[in-house]
């Protein structure tokens, strides 16, 4: 399994995808920071982790996008297949090695942190729940991803598919408002993605909405081993 | 050490493979031919685990590749049909990867040195694969495949895209390592087949269609039923004398090859050179040449494949000769 999540960890750097994603992230949340902290003077980081929602959400596919369709493709599944490693195993390793990827990404939050600690007295436990509370929602956006990727040979395809798929997860709050059923409202806004993210976004963080995203997490990593595991009764 | 039981698979629909049954003891090269798409790499990726099978099952070296597919898969090194590389690492990276991977417990680097030694691949191990030729990319398959020294070795077309002098290294090395693994290799060239197997499975449209050993396979092919003979004289009453003699069942005439002298093709039931000698001795027609058409391991492969094959039939007796 750390021989899997090592390949596929370099491999983000052998190849653009890592840089950009990183230059990307870093891009946007350095804006951020300058034009909701540092030009208007404020201390707190709340807006800056609100925008960077919206970014999570592009940079996540393109994270995700080839983990498995490019094996399919490749071939390279059969390597990996046919050696004595688990299918739930690489699986993992594989959202690991996607996480690691965001969790570089996050780190520029605490840069940012100190960066201001310098002139100011920024709030740690919103930046620290912040941290923790994107790296959850990221690796339900990352399993998402990856299950997607899983689905189809193409790259392009899952990209597209999984960022569609995200989309759609989070602008479930705007469409429950449209909803007048109560009991289906409340469902939606149950397992919005963005209602909870927010609550980490001011600091908050509520073991219901960890154990949310965690079992996100788990049932679409449990869909994608079922998916490679299909492919071989196929 | 390697048992297949009446393994079956469909793909949709198609059949794939439908009752394939067959055993191979240790130390023996087992060469898989057949026609593309009878289902020999179907057969291979069911042995390997990476498919499973509808019905039947696998066993390597009495471990069962369904129940305990961890220990089953340390057991095998597999060289798919496209060899499975990372083309964004080098050499040294994907083998040192493949080593992690397959959980070999030696020590990495001379392990390492030694296989990229064995299928000289020393001089590019630096190198990004993706910048490999073809014949390069096969040859790391080859030493991915024999990382971790597996008993079993399974090679899915393995000279394909190798010129000829690589071709004649790697079938060597073949042979090298069936004194110490089990292998099996498919392809759909005869003489590949023929140079480097003990023993030759001929697969066809997913079920096995002949099961020999390349020697008695090659003895069938080396029959006397046909032969070509070169005869001076007139061709309409040679081809009278010739057509009398007992056995022979047909004679088809050639044309003329020297001033005179003409060429027959003659189909026999048996061995029926030494009556035509004696035949024509009685005459003025002199014998130039005879020698006996070869039915090659080809023709026999093309009988197998389109079922006119008969196992251990009568040519046996008269290749003895």
């Amino acid at each position: 399994m750390t021989a899997i999540f090592k390949r596929e960890f370099r491999s983000y750097f052998t190849s653009p995808v890592g840089y950009s994603v990183l230059a990307a992230f870093m891009f946007f949340s350095g804006l951020f920071l300058y034009v909701y902290c540092l030009y208007p003077g404020i201390s707190s980081m709340y807006s800056v982790f609100q925008s960077m929602f919206m970014i999570v959400l592009f940079i996540i596919p393109i994270i995700t996008m080839r983990l498995f369709s490019e094996d399919k493709k490749m071939k390279t599944d059969q390597i990996l297949l046919t050696s004595p490693v688990s299918i739930p195993a690489i699986v993992l390793a594989k959202f690991l090695s996607a996480l690691a990827i965001l969790g570089l990404c996050l780190c520029s939050y605490i840069i940012e942190g100190l960066a201001l600690s310098f002139f100011s007295h920024p709030d740690w436990s919103v930046i620290i729940g912040n941290v923790f509370g994107m790296a959850l929602m990221g690796s339900a956006f990352i399993a998402i991803g990856i299950f997607v990727s899983s689905l189809t040979e193409s790259v392009v395809v899952a990209a597209v598919i999984s960022f569609a798929a995200n989309m759609f997860i989070s602008l479930f709050d705007a469409a429950a408002s449209t909803i007048s059923w109560e009991w289906l409202n409340e469902f939606v806004g149950a397992i919005s993605f963005q209602q909870k993210y927010s609550n980490f976004a001011l600091g908050i963080v509520s073991l219901s909405d960890v154990v949310f995203f965690l079992s996100a997490v788990f049932l679409f990593l449990f869909l994608t081993d079922r998916v490679i595991e299909k492919r071989r009764w196929a | 050490m390697i048992k297949v039981d009446n393994i079956s698979k469909k793909y949709g629909r198609l059949q794939a493979l439908k009752n394939v049954s067959f055993e191979i003891e240790e130390g023996q090269i087992l060469g898989f031919l057949g026609p593309n798409g009878a289902g020999k790499s179907t057969t291979m990726n069911i042995i390997t685990g990476y498919l499973s099978c509808d019905e039947g099952s696998v066993s390597i070296d009495g471990i069962d590749i369904m129940e305990d597919p961890k220990e089953a898969k340390k057991k095998i090194g597999y060289l798919p049909e496209q060899p499975p590389l990372y083309y964004d690492m080098t050499v040294q990276q994907y083998l040192e990867f493949v080593f992690q991977l397959k959980k070999v417990r030696l020590p990495m680097k001379e392990h390492i040195n030694k296989i990229c030694d064995m299928v000289k691949i020393n001089d590019v191990r630096g190198r990004i694969l993706k910048h490999l030729s073809k014949g390069y990319c096969q040859r790391v398959g080859l030493a991915q495949a024999l990382i971790g020294d597996p008993p079993v070795l399974i090679l899915d077309e393995p000279t394909v895209g190798l010129d000829p002098q690589q071709i004649i290294e790697i079938r060597k090395l073949i042979r090298d390592l069936g004194k110490k693994h089990t292998v099996i290799l498919s392809s759909h060239l005869l003489s590949e087949v023929q140079a480097v197997s003990d023993r030759i499975l001929v697969i066809n449209h997913g079920t096995i269609a002949a099961d020999e050993m390349t020697s008695s396979l090659t003895m069938t092919g080396r029959s006397t039923e046909k032969l070509d003979v070169i005869i001076e004289g007139r061709k309409q009453t040679v081809k009278s004398i010739l057509a009398k003699i007992d056995g022979v069942t047909a004679v088809d005439e050639r044309g003329e090859v020297e001033k005179g002298c003409f060429e027959y093709i003659i189909d026999s039931k048996r061995d029926v050179r030494r009556l035509i000698f004696r035949a024509l001795a009685k005459t003025d027609f002199s014998i130039l040449s005879m020698k006996p058409v070869e039915r090659s391991l080809e023709d026999t492969y093309l009988n197998i494949i389109t079922g006119k094959y008969e196992s251990e039939g009568d040519a046996d007796n008269d290749s003895n000769i």
